[in-house]
């Protein structure tokens, strides 16, 4: 493994890392108002959410490209007011990876909040307890292995990413190529040996993910 | 009785994949700077041949990779004459077939809307210009013949780290279209071809490094007889002209 490697899977890390910790609030909000109440329009939000998990990953990128691009709708604001640029930047591969991970955290955490015993919170509201006091201290505790296998999935699917990636972020060695963006290159360029080489890491990491990610899945499960 | 065995003969050539009255389907991998003008060409070829030409069009380097890989092809219409030298050295050329028929220019583009200030190759190293979209410089030739022109004008090292390598030249040039990138080298033919880019710069023939488009048949072709058919219709006069009406550079004889 060559200096460059490491940097790669440091780099990737990083993105991954950077993407789960800005998807955890958000995925757990969504996840918390999906599965409690009803209200107009949560079958519509569950949908868009979940949209990436089904979509190609292409399509997705494609929309983040037309929507984050210098002349899209969110790009050229955020051009213009706040003066930097995401596609083609780093900033480009987290947004791909958060959205590309956050339904597989909110569908973890979802199921998890909905088998929490209500009654529990029932009673800690009787107690006068508030409701941010009740999610932190009785929902949250009670669902936290699904909750914790959620994130461990969507920081293994944001380790892998490659279609919404470089359709944002391209391919730019040191700046936005990750590990699976980087496989694909060594591919195209003939160097088959090194792509087996980053092929194997991640296999490793991916399969050490799923296999922590499962055993806290199938504990919650079974209780 | 007679239509019975009519019906017999008809299955068993369809069987072997041979029908009597079907025609050649040849198999032409190309650059993608050569899309139009191929597609072209193609479609007045269907009118004097029953000859069907179906196209993959990328970069060169990755067309030569599939190719490598077993991909069926008949005909390899490169970009640059590195790829199809590597594959003549695997053996995967017929030999005797090879010619360089066409070059072109490499130019500066800019966005055709709100587009760079960009006036000559050293405005690329300023640092308003943030983003460069090329073909990636290790393989793609529109990215390898860009980087040989800036490292011969001194001016790679502070481009590089500007430089968004692309798939083939198309997709540097959607990236300047797009606006994500403030400027990028493509082919002459290609900024031609959009709308929304601008040629801010055209680099001198004689200054760019050689560029050609070597055209072979591959030695595994299924199509032998329709592919040396094509290839000679590529070389010809009516065929020139479309590639110069596009833009081209058709290499006389000599250079070939």
């Amino acid at each position: 493994m060559t200096h460059e490697d490491w940097q790669l899977i440091e780099f990737t890390a990083r993105m991954a890392a950077t993407s789960t910790l800005l998807v955890l609030p958000l995925g757990l909000a969504l996840a918390w108002c999906l599965a409690r109440g009803q209200w107009r329009g949560k079958v519509l939000l569950e949908t868009v959410v979940m949209l990436p998990l089904v979509l190609p990953p292409v399509v997705t990128g494609l929309a983040l490209l037309k929507l984050f691009g210098r002349r899209g709708l969110v790009g050229s604001w955020l051009h213009n007011v706040c003066g930097f640029d995401f596609i083609f930047t780093w900033r480009a591969v987290v947004l791909a990876l958060a959205v590309m991970s956050l339904p597989l955290l909110v569908l973890a955490a979802k199921t998890a909040f909905e088998e929490v015993d209500r009654s529990f919170e029932q009673i800690a509201r009787t107690l006068g307890a508030g409701e941010w006091r009740i999610f932190f201290t009785i929902t949250l505790p009670l669902a936290r292995r699904g909750v914790f296998g959620g994130t461990l999935l969507a920081f293994a699917r944001a380790l892998g990413e490659f279609g919404a990636t470089i359709m944002v972020a391209g391919n730019i060695p040191g700046q936005t190529t990750t590990l699976s963006t980087a496989i694909y290159q060594y591919v195209q360029l003939g160097e088959d040996g090194h792509a087996w080489l980053l092929a194997g890491v991640s296999a490793c990491v991916a399969f050490l993910a799923v296999l922590v990610a499962s055993k806290y899945l199938v504990r919650q499960a079974k209780r | 009785m007679q239509s019975a065995k009519i019906l017999i003969l008809l299955i068993a050539s369809s069987l072997s994949g041979n029908l009597p009255l079907s025609a050649a389907e040849v198999k032409v991998f190309a650059a993608a700077s050569l899309r139009e003008a191929l597609q072209e060409i193609a479609g007045r070829y269907q009118h004097q041949s029953p000859d069907n030409i179906v196209f993959n069009f990328g970069a060169s380097s990755t067309l030569a990779r599939q190719i490598e890989e077993g991909a069926p092809v008949d005909i390899f219409f490169s970009a640059d004459e590195a790829q199809m030298s590597r594959l003549e050295s695997k053996g995967l050329i017929m030999k005797g077939t090879r010619c360089n028929l066409l070059s072109n220019g490499l130019v500066i583009v800019v966005a055709a809307e709100n587009g760079a200030n960009v006036r000559s190759p050293k405005d690329l190293a300023r640092p308003e210009i943030h983003r460069i979209a090329l073909g990636d410089p290790r393989a793609v030739p529109v990215g390898v013949y860009a980087r040989q022109y800036l490292e011969k004008l001194g001016l790679w090292d502070s481009i590089a780290p500007k430089v968004v390598p692309m798939e083939n030249v198309r997709g540097a040039m959607a990236a300047v279209e797009s606006g994500n990138a403030e400027a990028g080298i493509v082919y002459k033919t290609d900024a031609l071809i959009s709308k929304k880019v601008v040629v801010a710069y055209s680099v001198p023939l004689n200054e760019a490094p050689a560029i050609r488009y070597p055209v072979a048949r591959s030695k595994e072709a299924r199509e032998p007889d329709a592919s040396t058919k094509f290839l000679a219709y590529l070389a010809s006069q009516p065929t020139a002209e479309v590639f110069e009406k596009r833009g081209f550079i058709v290499l006389p004889n000599s250079e070939r």
